[in-house]
């Protein structure tokens, strides 16, 4: 790809050959990845990391475990759920109350010293402690007290669990119970900050495939190969420049130029045409366990009626959204048609567009004639949310409902979804634990957690949810199988969100990038990528 | 010789000369007449506009998504299947609005405020001199950035953010005309007469002045528009789907790489072209008003 | 020395306005909708988790309390820390400022060797089709928002044309940075004697400088055509004139000079126009300005760099005025700085 620069073709002068013999070899041997925004933390510990620093946190520590890999829907590599292989632990063994790892002997962090247990306890400890996110997600597989992590000796480590949990063991392989060099990091800390978090923030203390050696916040973070990674085979790439380009246009103009490998955040329009164009490789693969949704609280009248929200759910545009806003890179979750329901999620609602049923519910309910109501949606993800409202709004208008729209910026998005006042709004939910039970005890429990927007409260949901999640712990398969079935009937039939569509990890990638592979976080995982 | 031929020829006044100069001024700068007739346009545009336009600007069609300009569709369709030209000439009638809003109350509170300090001196010029610093000290679109997203992204917001945000200018010239005619025999005249200082100002001082701030406002006109655009890149513009210039042309400025010139470029253009006549209008106005200033 | 004292004295009058700008953005990010103590609680937090940490973050306090804090915390040079970026907001400052000052600067520059003799030229064939066409040219760059002019840049000279470098920022991503003098990558790689990167750096600056100077072309044409209309037609130009003397001597030497001295107030006034515009033109071309850095703080609801970008811009908004008035006082000895 030849690239003249403005000022040499007006002078004439060609640059000289050295220059760009360094520049090529500087290419082939780098990654450039680019995106609209960056960490803003590079330890997923930290308070407030921001999701981009999850990614640097994936690729430069370890864990105890992680997954192996199988083919996924759309033929690309896929993590796989129930497959869990070793990582820094080289043996599991599972007990009745507890599971052991034994470490690999030969693991080292990246500063040469050797991995130890007592590593393995303090970063655990930390991730319980810190409170936030990581505390939350350690939480969610029954991993709350740092009396559960026991040293047996240097090299092996023993996990107690509290109660019965499936999620205790695949929460191990998440990125938060990631294993920190508790000696460097301990030097760096402080009477104020015992867990070390600000030296944790500016640098990567790990054991990881990958190291931070250069972080401009804001602009770019450069990453380079650690070549004595001992956690699986040696990466090919050597080294990885992410630069953030604010501008959407930008980044597809520079992939299309070829003067960037990977951008994973366009607009579902410009990921539509590429693939058209047929240039690029385009890889598309549903989120696991993640839905885009419409959701209503039920304590507002008059979504507090279950016509209304059925008449709402008969009344959304399915199919325009579909086309116009994804141009067809989402998985439909409506309008199923017969068949029993399935022992899974996400899946599809029998509703569909169909406005005369709509305004009978309406009448129905006593509101022939309509109600006002607001909108909202989050602006940070605009691209996507804007347009299904303006779509819903007006289809909502023909059955005489008059929503007026309500855009929230991005940062005051989660406050507002905590305060539970919005009636009616769009959102997204996924999950890193691919568990049906570990969705619907998130968002449909009565426990009532912020991730239950509507403030759905149903003593037999409640039922239905726990007992899938004993029946889980227990390995009953029949009544695991039985409840789910239950919990998503109940869903369909109280409807307090309507599921839309199940999103895309639209990827796009220069011809010679391969090795890419779809994660639970859906981030990129360096380690696995090649440049011919 | 008669007395009608006499009559004929009798040089007329007051608002009959002004008529005459400005036919004059527009008719012998082909620039200033351009300016003028397509400040008719987007006038005439914005009253009836929103009843003639072949489609409803909000209704959206998803077979028709992103189609280029043919016979039924002049501008092309948008993302949601809209028809671009409806919403072209439905967003002149806001646009308008925002800019005379905008202009007219910058005028009357940096007017007024500029006058009263031009008039009293003292502590009433200090205090609007700190005030018109104050703003001044400020980025100015980081500042109407940070008013719009502290009091929220409606129309109203946007006219009063860019109505501070041109305050010190409006409050510094009128501050200047009214220290020139300060001491001036109508001014004294007036306040011999009885008139109470506030009648003054209203009605003998803002009058005066006007003709030199029209100027100011004209470009003000534009700026209000090109600021609305600019705040809508962020995202800080009106609410969808209200149809709006700017707004449209922040959404479509990404769909320039990606082929989809005309979601952008026409609203871009009449943005553009209505900027451009009030840019021009200002220079034909003040040509008008007081030649003597003319650059 | 009268001329320190002066400066001195000018610096005491604008002591009012700079706190004022300290008041003002303080009000003004209080009203901004985020929320930070829901920020720095995490996704999954409890109400009753956010409010403690609100009240750890001493948010709960009332108004002037917090401000008594911030005002503290300034006089200490703290300007707080930035939740999109997670550094000081110092640091984040005198990083990024740099980028800004320099792009400003070019694209002045730029713009200044365009509209200069454009103006000129139109004050000298007044009324004729050269003039209109000069500021049909001029109004229409003006006209234009400034992403939008930015955005097509790209699009033709960049996607299209290939010959302007990928809009990545300050330098190629491959190209590494000279060591820091100044700041400004310009002169850092000529003191380096780095021939490449300076050419490198030229290169990533010619769009964005470019989408700039457009802006600015209208306000300094007009001025200068203005200033010179107005001088051409005083009796020291029709008497050297008269003299003979040859027209460029006349144009160049005595009109222009004394026409400059509105054009250089103008330039102040563009100046800082242009830092304002450049926020548009530094998210557009991803460059790491300052610009972009409250433009950023601002959508996130993260108070602390927009306070710290706006007080950082008013102090040298004062600056910048008076070595304007410097300067003038210097080139015309009628003018003194305290008029």
């Amino acid at each position: 790809m030849q690239r003249r620069t403005f000022l040499t073709l007006a002078t004439g002068l060609a640059a000289p050959a050295i220059h760009s013999q360094a520049h090529a070899q500087a290419r082939n041997d780098t990654l450039l990845i680019v995106s609209e925004s960056g960490p803003n933390n590079l330890d997923i510990h930290g308070i407030g990391t921001n999701v981009p620093g999850y990614e640097v946190s994936w690729n430069c520590y370890d864990r105890l475990i992680t997954h192996g890999m199988k083919t996924g829907p759309n033929g690309t590599p896929y993590y796989d759920r129930d497959k869990l292989v070793p990582e820094l632990a080289e043996d599991m063994a599972i007990g009745d109350m507890s599971v052991t790892f034994k470490l690999r002997r030969d693991a080292t962090f990246q500063d040469g010293t050797p991995v130890k247990a007592a590593d393995v306890k303090w970063s655990l400890d930390r991730a319980v402690s810190v409170g936030g996110f990581p505390t939350f997600q350690m939480k969610a597989g029954s991993l709350e007290k740092a009396e559960q992590f026991v040293v047996v000796d240097d090299h092996t480590v023993r996990v107690d669990f509290l109660r019965k949990d499936r999620l205790t063991i695949p929460d191990l392989a998440v990125i938060v119970p990631c294993i920190v060099n508790s000696g460097l990091v301990q030097k760096n800390a402080t009477q104020n900050d015992p867990w070390g978090l600000e030296y944790t923030k500016q640098n990567t203390a790990g054991s990881g495939a990958y190291k931070v050696t250069k972080w401009t916040p804001g602009t770019e973070v450069i990453l380079e190969r650690n070549d004595t990674w001992k956690g699986g085979t040696l990466p090919k790439i050597r080294r990885v420049i992410w630069r953030m380009v604010p501008s959407s246009g930008n980044r597809r103009a520079l992939l299309q130029r070829g003067d960037a490998d990977i951008s994973y955040d366009l607009p579902a329009k410009d990921f539509a045409e590429m693939k058209t164009a047929g240039k690029l490789t385009l890889v598309s693969t549903p989120y696991s366990n993640g839905i885009q949704y419409i959701g209503m609280n039920v304590t507002k009248p008059p979504f507090d009626n279950p016509k209304i929200r059925q008449a709402v759910a008969y009344a959304i545009p399915y199919d325009k959204i579909m086309e116009v806003v994804l141009f067809g890179l989402g998985r439909p979750m409506f309008g199923k048609t017969g068949g029993p329901t399935e022992v899974a999620w996400p899946q599809a609602h029998p509703f569909n567009t169909n406005l005369d049923r709509a305004r009978a519910l309406l009448a129905e309910a006593g509101m022939a004639d309509g109600f006002d109501t607001t909108l909202s949606f989050d602006l940070g993800f605009a691209d996507v949310n804007e347009p299904i409202c303006i779509l819903l709004q007006e289809s909502l208008g023909k059955i005489g409902i008059r929503a007026t729209l309500n855009k929230i910026p991005g940062s005051n998005w989660r406050t507002e979804l905590n305060k539970k006042v919005m009636p009616l709004y769009t959102n997204v939910f996924s999950g890193w634990l691919d568990y049906p039970e570990y969705f619907f005890f998130w968002c449909y429990h009565g426990q009532n957690s912020v991730f239950n927007t509507m403030s759905y409260k149903s003593p037999a949901m409640d039922g239905l949810i726990d007992g899938a999640r004993m029946a889980a712990a227990n390995n009953d398969v029949a009544t695991y199988d039985r409840d789910v079935r239950g919990f998503v009937d109940l869903a369909f039939t109280d409807l307090p969100r309507i599921p839309l569509y199940q999103p895309y990890v639209n990827v796009a990638m220069q011809p010679n990038i391969s090795g890419y592979q779809y994660w639970f976080h859906r981030r990129l995982d360096y380690r696995s990528l090649a440049k011919a | 010789m008669s007395a009608a031929g006499l009559s004929a020829t009798r040089p007329s006044s007051g608002l009959t000369a002004t008529l005459q100069h400005a036919r004059h001024v527009i008719t012998e700068n082909p620039v200033t007449g351009l300016a003028f007739a397509l400040f008719l346009l987007l006038v005439m545009t914005a009253i009836l506009g929103p009843s003639l336009v072949p489609y409803d600007p909000l209704a959206t069609d998803s077979s028709a998504s992103l189609r280029p300009p043919s016979a039924r569709h002049w501008f092309g369709t948008d993302q949601l299947g809209r028809d671009i030209f409806s919403r072209v000439v439905v967003a002149t009638r806001l646009d308008m609005i925002i800019a005379v809003t905008s202009v007219a109350v910058v005028f009357a509170a940096g007017g007024l405020a500029g006058i009263a300090a031009g008039y009293f001196g003292g502590w009433t010029d200090r205090i609007v001199g700190r005030l018109a610093d104050t703003i001044m000290a400020f980025p100015l679109f980081v500042l109407a950035m940070g008013i719009v997203a502290a009091l929220g992204n409606t129309v109203t917001n946007i006219v009063i953010a860019t109505a501070v945000v041109n305050f010190p200018l409006y409050a510094r010239l009128a501050r200047a005309e009214a220290n020139i005619r300060r001491d001036a025999g109508f001014v004294m005249a007036a306040r011999l007469s009885g008139n109470t200082d506030l009648r003054i100002l209203l009605f003998h001082i803002m009058p005066n002045i006007l003709p030199i701030m029209v100027v100011q406002m004209s470009l003000t006109m534009g700026y209000a528009i090109l600021n609305a655009a600019g705040l809508s890149f962020i995202g800080l513009g009106v609410r969808p789907p209200t149809p709006e210039w700017g707004i449209m042309v922040a959404e479509g400025a990404a769909g320039i790489i990606s082929g989809e010139w005309w979601v952008a470029l026409f609203p871009g253009l009449t943005l553009m072209g209505a900027v451009f006549c009030f840019n021009l209008l200002g220079d034909g106005v003040r040509d008008i008003v007081d030649p003597q200033r003319r650059t | 020395m009268r001329v320190a004292r002066q400066i001195g004295q000018r610096l005491v009058t604008a002591l009012p306005s700079v706190a004022g700008v300290i008041v003002v953005t303080f009000l003004l990010t209080r009203i901004l909708p985020g929320d930070t103590a829901a920020y720095f609680a995490g996704p999954a937090a409890t109400p009753a988790a956010i409010e403690e940490i609100r009240a750890r973050l001493g948010l709960d306090q009332p108004l002037p309390v917090q401000f008594l804090h911030y005002v503290g915390d300034l006089a200490r040079g703290d300007f707080g820390a930035s939740l999109t970026t997670g550094q000081p907001v110092l640091a984040d400052i005198t990083a990024r400022l740099p980028a800004s000052a320099e792009l400003v600067l070019v694209a002045l520059v730029l713009a200044v060797a365009i509209a200069v003799p454009l103006g000129i030229v139109a004050a000298l064939k007044e009324r004729s089709m050269i003039d209109h066409a000069c500021r049909v040219v001029a109004t229409a760059g003006v006209s234009l928002p400034v992403f939008f002019t930015g955005l097509l840049l790209v699009y033709v000279f960049y996607y299209i044309l290939g010959w302007a470098p990928s809009p990545l920022g300050r330098l190629d991503v491959f190209a590494s940075a000279p060591p820091t003098a100044s700041g400004f990558f310009l002169i850092d790689t000529l003191l380096a004697g780095d021939v490449e990167t300076f050419r490198a750096t030229l290169a990533q600056l010619a769009l964005p400088a470019a989408t700039l100077a457009i802006f600015a072309l209208a306000p300094i044409a007009r001025m200068t055509r203005g200033a010179m209309l107005s001088v051409l037609g005083s009796d020291f130009v029709r008497t050297a004139r008269a003299a003979g003397l040859s027209p460029g001597t006349v144009v160049m030497g005595y009109a222009f000079r004394n026409a400059v001295l509105p054009v250089i107030t103008t330039l102040g006034m563009v100046f800082s126009f242009l830092l304002g515009a450049s926020v548009l033109v530094e998210k557009v071309f991803a460059w790491p300005g300052i610009g972009s850095y409250a433009v950023e703080a601002l959508i996130a609801s993260d108070y602390a760099p927009v306070q710290g970008f706006v007080l950082v811009m008013a102090v040298l908004y004062l600056l910048l005025n008076l070595c304007i008035d410097i300067l003038y006082g210097l080139i015309d000895p009628r003018v003194r700085i305290d008029a």
